[in-house]
């Protein structure tokens, strides 16, 4: 057959199966020979790094699944049950909760690195979509599972989220009860959530899937931001990124196993560790913190309906940034506003993530209102307006040529605030 | 609070104290709000990396539950045979669970019957149900203490504090009737009388009863029957975390010989 490189694998079975389905083939282009610039850091690690947490996730989930029971008379006492009397239950669960965890920081710094870098301009606005929905996603997935234990802060988180939808205008009520499957979080919810959880991280799975496959058309962005020039800006994903990426999984391991073995419960709420009571409203109810900042928000508008919209608005915003950045220039480093900008969008996040933990009250509220403010502000007005009125610095002519800086001096150096950075498309 | 989530708590707040006095200069304003009295902090056994429980003070706490707290408080997700954790023999732990009587199924006309425990039964619970506890309580509910120690902020300094914050009520203070003054329960006033005191127990080893010493091994009891598995934990732990120490700097190593050609 044409374009099958026969004989190509030693392996006679390995050609007679690539011959009739070129998975080795695909696997051989799209994880071996695949041109990657060359110039990573230690950031394009986060992705590899994810892909593994997913999988954690995916592996731990199903063995839970097999010793937990979703019935709200008995989800907690199966869960002691899984911690207790399930040989390394302890483990799965305590690599699950945490590998939750794990997951959004990888996601998060993920996020920061495809923002920093321009990973989302052009051609790559799919796959930065792609990648939003997976966060949309993670959220989902996360917010169900934490139901699942059925302590007091899984019942009254999820009365919470459930019932924002109450603040849609004549369906709104209409919407709480159909996803309550009653008239309050009770039995049907915690069925239906677990279904859910069950199923999402599949559908993630499979967008992860599309996210890659994205990925492997335009080929991977860089540090530096532009494309890379020919085969002297690039090597081979293998072995060159596969190492790279495995030295990256084994620190995010280390991180990993000290929390699972020597803190587990550094990142749960000690109400989650008392059974779910409707009667008894918990002081107060709190997210797990990688929602934290999004629960910030929601908090910071006095209007419910407000509330609601800008919290769901600020994750769709994200799915507009190929657009809403108009500057050429993909790389925060040749970028001298708009870096100083990134970092104030990590402070002003954490600092929303902090807010969130907080009573909505004093000057926590203003502190809400201010950060919220920025969030979108950054992405409605700033990033529009300072594509147009920034001067990039000169960008390198490639990968492999030295960064233009000032020591080049002379001639043709660094013209201050020079020709305006070219859009780089088109290797 | 264990050394290792106070380290790590301590780096967080202290990263983002950081942050806040950067962006906000009134940080301190806002720690406004409810002041409640700090804990005192035990060296306890358990704490640390390579932290284990001092067997014997779990014993001598697991008496005092025996006597004490299970008159009223149940402890649901622990059978006996898991006694065998704080270092109970098979026949102290047969004798122990043979002690109490427990539902035995239906005889031959079907009425039901008991029968003495088995290692493989779970706690007896003191009460049939919340509101038989409630009834015999002034109304409040003990709680279940199998995973009390990870159900309260500040864990096993938590328990230790209630059990020897009890005091007479600060002048002008009125409390409820049947209630007591504790110094480290949210609003003071708590249902739980006074459980422990100085002789509350004989200890079979010498020990001194003191409040303090069973308060310090009650916890330790209450600790292990939270995370029964932790000493487990922490050893493979630190196994995994060196195993991934070496895999790590043998990855890097190649690393650096694979990357070694390109410039
Ligand atoms: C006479 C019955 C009784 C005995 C004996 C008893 N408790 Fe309690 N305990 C209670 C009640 C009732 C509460 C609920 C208090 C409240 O909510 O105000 C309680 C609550 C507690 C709490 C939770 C405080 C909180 O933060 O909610 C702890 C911890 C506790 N008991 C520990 C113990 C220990 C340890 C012992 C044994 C040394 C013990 N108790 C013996 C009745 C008892
Ligand atoms: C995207 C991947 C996933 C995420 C982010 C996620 C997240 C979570 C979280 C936060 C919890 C609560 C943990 C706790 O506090 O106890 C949880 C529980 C649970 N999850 Fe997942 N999960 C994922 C995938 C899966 C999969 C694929 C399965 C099943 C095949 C699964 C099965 C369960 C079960 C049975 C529980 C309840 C037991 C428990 O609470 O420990 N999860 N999940």
């Amino acid at each position: 057959m044409v374009g099958l490189h026969k004989g190509e694998f030693q392996n006679s079975l390995v050609r007679w199966i690539d011959a009739r389905l070129p998975v080795f083939t695909l696997m051989q282009k799209e994880y071996s020979a695949f041109p990657t610039p060359k110039n990573f850091n230690y950031f394009w690690n986060f992705g590899a790094i994810a892909t593994v947490a997913l999988l954690i996730m995916i592996l731990t989930g199903i063995f839970l699944a097999m010793n937990y029971v979703p019935n709200s008379a008995l989800a907690f006492e199966s869960v002691q049950r899984i911690m207790r009397d399930v040989n390394y239950g302890w483990l799965i669960r305590y690599v699950h909760m945490n590998g939750a965890s794990m997951f959004f920081i990888a996601v998060y710094i993920h996020i920061f690195r495809g923002i920093y870098y321009g990973s989302y301009k052009t051609p790559r606005e799919l796959l930065w979509m792609l990648g939003v929905l997976i966060l949309f996603l993670m959220m989902a997935t996360a917010f169900m599972g934490y139901v699942l234990p059925w302590g007091q802060m899984s019942y009254w988180g999820a009365t919470v989220i459930t019932n924002l939808f109450s603040a849609f205008p004549l369906v709104g009520k209409a919407i709480v009860t159909w996803l309550w499957g009653g008239f309050s979080v009770d039995n049907p919810t915690l069925n239906r959530f677990f279904s859910l959880h069950y199923l999402l991280p599949f559908i993630i799975v499979a967008v992860v899937g599309l996210h890659v496959a994205a990925l492997h058309v335009s080929g991977s962005n860089n540090p530096l931001g532009i494309d890379p020039k020919g085969p002297q800006d690039t090597v081979p994903f293998h072995p060159y990124y596969t190492i790279k990426d495995s030295v990256g999984l084994c620190v995010f391991l280390i991180v990993f196993a000290i929390f699972v073995f020597f803190a587990p419960n550094f990142f749960s709420n000690p109400d989650n560790s008392i059974p779910a009571n409707p009667m008894m409203t918990p002081p107060e109810i709190v997210p797990e913190w990688y929602l934290l900042p999004y629960y910030a928000i929601l908090r910071s508008v006095p209007n419910k309906l407000g509330g609601v919209l800008m919290m769901f608005g600020s994750i769709f915003i994200l799915f507009f940034l190929p657009w809403l950045d108009t500057s050429p220039v993909r790389s925060a480093k040749f970028r001298p506003i708009f870096r100083q900008l990134v970092w104030l969008l990590v402070i002003d996040v954490l600092v929303l993530g902090e807010v969130g933990a907080h009573r909505p009250e004093g000057l926590w509220i203003i502190a809400g209102r201010v950060a919220t403010a920025y969030y979108f502000l950054f992405f409605l007005v700033l990033l529009p307006i300072i594509g147009k009125l920034e001067r990039p610095l000169p960008l390198p002519e490639s990968i492999s040529r030295p960064v233009l800086g000032p020591r080049s001096g002379g001639g043709g150096g660094p013209v201050a605030g020079g020709a305006p950075a070219k859009p780089m498309e088109k290797a | 609070m264990r050394p290792m989530n106070k380290l790590v708590r301590l780096m967080r707040s202290s990263v983002l104290a950081g942050i806040f006095s950067a962006v906000l200069p009134f940080a301190s304003v806002f720690a406004q709000g409810t002041e409640e009295p700090s804990l005192p902090h035990i060296n306890w056994s358990f704490e640390g990396p390579f932290g284990t429980y001092d067997l014997a003070a779990a014993q001598r706490g697991f008496q005092i539950y025996k006597d004490i707290c299970a008159n009223c408080h149940s402890m649901n997700y622990l059978h006996y045979r898991d006694l065998s954790g704080i270092g109970l023999n098979e026949d102290q732990i047969k004798a122990i669970a043979a002690s109490v009587e427990v539902p035995g199924g239906v005889n031959d006309s079907g009425q039901p019957i008991t029968r003495p425990g088995r290692p493989a039964d779970t706690f007896k619970a003191p009460f049939p149900n919340e509101q038989a506890a409630r009834a015999a309580n002034n109304g409040a509910y003990p709680p279940d203490q199998s995973i009390l120690v990870l159900a309260r902020k500040g864990g096993a300094d938590y328990i230790y504090a209630i059990l020897t914050g009890y005091s007479e009520p600060p002048a002008g203070m009125k409390l409820q009737p049947g209630m007591s003054y504790n110094k480290y329960f949210p609003g003071h006033q708590i249902a739980m009388p006074q459980p422990l005191q100085d002789g509350s127990v004989q200890y079979a080893d010498g020990t001194k009863p003191t409040l303090e010493q069973e308060a310090k091994d009650v916890v330790t009891f209450l600790a292990w029957a939270a995370e029964p598995e932790m000493v487990q934990r922490k050893q493979t732990g630190v196994r995994v975390v060196l195993f991934l120490l070496m895999l790590t700097g043998l990855t890097y190593a190649l690393k650096r010989r694979v990357w070694a050609d390109v410039h």
